[in-house]
């Protein structure tokens, strides 16, 4: 596949490299010289100085024929622009870029862009899983669905506890798909499973309901 | 009517006098207080300082009411995003936007939003002042 990377920072420049070793073609366009100096020396000739937001520099570098390209800048606004460009100029069929504002996904899906990062909500999530007292985490985002994989921990204080599964009225339109417990093998609840103190449990549930499902299982 | 202006810059700050004037209701947005001093003494209007790409600013500035939306910042990708983010999110029904490079404005033109470009009206300008 022929892959344009715009901006060769952190996530560009490794970006490049795994895609790189998986055998693509990889371009990448950054807009500072020295930025680009080192790449070069580094992979070979696979930096292009200029401005990726540009479409008569993405003509130069045969846009028309990417597979994809992703927006990797520190800046939403030229992801954006970027991805627009691309699509709608060049008909590239995949655009791909990252947000630093989580409130910019809604937009940047309405305004056309295929697949949207938030290193943001990334970062916060893996933060999230490792404050031991938080009791839902966010897991997956399976966003074209509507559907997201969160993990919940049932706290000393839970109404669920010694319940059986079948006895728990989850919203509907959630699914508890596994439950992972102290020296034991996870496994999947069946509506006889008894629910106790710690269990984590991973469930499939939809935003709308994420709130509803948590306090389900970790309200006293 | 009720108009939003984004960039408080030389054209931005006249415009919204210009219209202020003319008894419009303006509300001008800048990312920094130090560029309202661009504004005349008698300017009516609101100046309010945000950053016309977050969607929180654009509603304190009333965008939701908002007739005309207009981004004049140096920044052609921001000047896009948030004129966007007007019409497309807050339905404005005039969303008007200047984009200095040629070719993005010539992209853009095509995408429901009213776009200029300086640099090609500006050079077309001079050229007939020096032919005339």
């Amino acid at each position: 596949m022929y892959i344009i990377i715009v901006g060769g920072g952190r996530v560009g420049y490794y970006l490049a490299r795994a895609l790189l070793n998986e055998g693509h073609e990889v371009l990448i366009i950054e807009k500072n010289a020295t930025l680009c100096e080192t790449i070069n020396e580094e992979m070979g000739s696979v930096c292009l100085r200029g401005d990726g937001c540009e479409a008569a520099t993405l003509a130069d570098v045969g846009t028309g024929r990417a597979d994809m390209l992703v927006a990797v800048t520190g800046d939403d606004e030229d992801n954006l622009v970027a991805c627009q460009v691309a699509k709608y100029k060049f008909n590239v069929p995949r655009t791909v870029t990252r947000i630093r504002n989580p409130q910019n996904e809604k937009i940047f899906k309405k305004l056309g862009v295929d697949v949207i990062v938030s290193t943001t909500d990334i970062i916060l999530e893996a933060i999230e899983k490792e404050v031991p007292t938080h009791p839902l985490t966010h897991l997956l985002t399976i966003s074209d669905k509507g559907l997201g994989i969160v993990e919940v921990r049932i706290p000393p204080t839970s109404a669920a506890i010694g319940k059986l599964v079948k006895e728990i009225s989850l919203p509907a339109g959630s699914k508890l798909a596994l439950i992972i417990r102290k020296n034991r093998k996870p496994r999947i609840p069946d509506p006889n499973t008894i629910i106790r103190e710690g269990d984590q449990i991973i469930a499939l549930t939809t935003p709308e309901l994420e709130e509803e499902l948590r306090t389900t299982l970790t309200n006293a | 009517m009720k108009v939003v202006i984004m960039g408080c810059g030389r054209v931005g700050a006249q415009l919204a006098g210009l219209l202020d004037n003319d008894g419009h209701e303006v509300t001008i947005l800048d990312t920094d207080a130090y560029s309202f001093r661009r504004l005349s003494p008698s300017f009516g209007g609101n100046a309010l300082i945000g950053n016309g790409i977050d969607q929180e600013a654009l509603k304190r500035a009333g965008i939701e009411k908002a007739d005309v939306f207009v981004a004049l910042t140096q920044g052609d990708n921001r000047n896009v995003m948030a004129t966007q983010i007007a019409k497309h999110i807050f339905n404005v029904p005039r969303a008007i936007c200047r984009i200095y490079d040629p070719l993005r404005n010539e992209l853009y033109n095509t995408m429901d939003i009213e776009t200029f470009s300086p640099t090609t009206i500006f050079a077309q300008l001079v050229k007939e002042k020096i032919e005339s």
